[in-house]
């Protein structure tokens, strides 16, 4: 087995846990000098990571390390909206790399490309004259207190292809890398008015199943949805689950019908509801779900677990990892029927995502 | 020559970045176009586009607070500082 490698992104630095065997981890950490730091990715291709973070003083920037966190280095070159635009960066909010492109989202909403491993950057796209654009691109509504990029998912053939998420707008996809776009949240519940037929819908997160790419799941605002069509129409599948509010969700490596949330107390809160830990499973593709909860607490734990703060790795059996609100780290090695805590005392998780190391 | 006075936070980010240094300059945009071709980066650690300061970073010039235009006087002291915020 592979050295697995779970990279943390928290409110204060970035963290590594790091295991042979999945049983015994060891924490490797603070990096990133205690920025926020809103999410960490390993490039499995050139073996570098990268970390987007956003210090209150000095700005947001995209660190990166190319031995495993040894020595760290940070860059913001190119990342900035012309000062006439009136567009402003509050921070650089998720990351995607395929094929040595290295994209990250930002706030207010676009995303800037790296083709030199993130020493220089430059603006990719705004989604400019996307129904909902002229809300993000007015200097009105800058940030911080506004929407951005929240996600960016490449396909996994086709470095041309990938979907990004805007807050509160939806999910678009774009095949010819970000010359053109497409919204796709067709079927999509909304529980406010809208002003665009095809936009107006609050995504938080959105994943795809790697071994049948039209299988989409996404935990919406108000509910969870799954695609059969690559995110051309969608269907509700919340029913059956405690609540229709969370952020994280995963898919299961090997089969498609089996898929991860945890769901939150919908109000301003966001925990688990009742204090009760739990990551919930369908097997059907959202026809039914299982509620996981053996290892984990059962009571006056009220934690929450942010978009991309669960993971899954690509092993025989499953790895799947947590991060909470309240720096806890949980991993199951078997689909999510037991749990076992493996981190305390880091600072609020805001993402987890998972690597093997040869 | 200006007294250029640094916050302990940029040192990290910069390697070899001293506290303090001599810097010929004749507003504090040249102090900060001094730091950044020494320390490349540097402007987009203290600035927004604009460029203007970063609303966290104050500048000092013989303790009044400083915009990007200030002047800077020969023999001034120029202090940078990273506002308190957060938590």
């Amino acid at each position: 087995m592979p050295r697995t490698l779970l990279l943390i992104g928290t409110r204060k630095g970035a963290f590594f846990l790091e295991s042979d065997d999945r049983k015994t981890w060891e924490l490797r950490g603070p990096f990133c000098e205690g920025w926020p730091v809103y999410h960490v990715i390993h490039d499995p291709t050139s073996g570098i990571v990268y970390a987007a973070a956003a210090s209150e003083w000095h700005g947001q920037a995209v660190w990166r390390s190319a031995d495993l966190g040894e020595n760290w280095t940070h860059s913001s070159e190119g990342i900035e909206y012309d000062a006439e635009t009136g567009r402003k960066i509050s921070k650089v909010s998720t990351l995607a790399v395929s094929d040595g492109r290295l994209l990250v989202g930002v706030e207010a909403p676009g995303i800037f490309e790296s083709r030199d491993e993130g020493d220089t950057w430059s603006l990719l796209s705004t989604l400019a004259g996307q129904p909902g654009s002229d809300k993000w691109d007015d200097p009105a509504n800058q940030p911080p207190g506004h929407l951005g990029i929240s996600a960016l998912m490449f396909d996994r053939g086709d470095a041309d292809r990938f979907w990004a998420i805007v807050q509160g707008v939806g999910v678009f996809e774009t095949t010819d890398y970000a010359q053109s776009w497409s919204p796709r949240n067709r079927g999509l519940r909304a529980d406010w008015p809208r002003e665009h037929e095809e936009v107006g819908f609050c995504v938080h997160k959105l994943v795809r199943s790697p071994v049948d790419g039209d299988r989409m799941y996404q935990q919406n605002h108000v509910g969870m949805h799954r695609s059969d069509d690559a995110g051309r129409t969608w269907t509700e599948i919340t029913e059956g689950l405690p609540t229709e509010f969370g952020f994280a969700a995963a898919t299961h490596p090997q089969d498609r019908d089996t898929f991860y949330v945890i769901p939150l107390d919908p109000g301003h809160g966001r925990t688990m509801p009742e204090g009760h830990v739990a990551v919930w499973r369908t097997r059907n593709a959202g026809s039914s779900w299982q509620r996981l909860d053996s290892g984990l607490p059962q009571r006056d734990a009220y934690v929450g677990v942010l978009r991309e703060a669960m993971a899954v790795d690509s092993e025989d059996a499953p790895g799947l990892y947590f991060g909470t609100s309240t720096g806890q780290v949980f991993a199951s090695t078997d689909e999510g029927d037991t749990w076992t805590q493996i981190a305390d005392y880091i600072p609020p998780i805001s993402s987890v995502e998972v690597a093997a190391i040869d | 020559m200006a007294d250029v006075h640094l916050p302990s936070t940029l040192g990290p980010l910069f390697p070899g970045l001293p506290r303090q240094l001599d810097v010929q300059a004749a507003t504090v945009r040249d102090v900060i176009d001094h730091l950044e071709r020494e320390w490349p980066g540097m402007r987009d650690r203290l600035c927004e586009p604009g460029p203007i300061l970063r609303r966290h970073i104050h500048v000092y010039v013989n303790r009044e607070r400083a915009k990007i235009d200030t002047p800077v006087a020969e023999q001034c002291r120029v202090d940078v500082i990273a506002a308190i915020s957060g938590g």
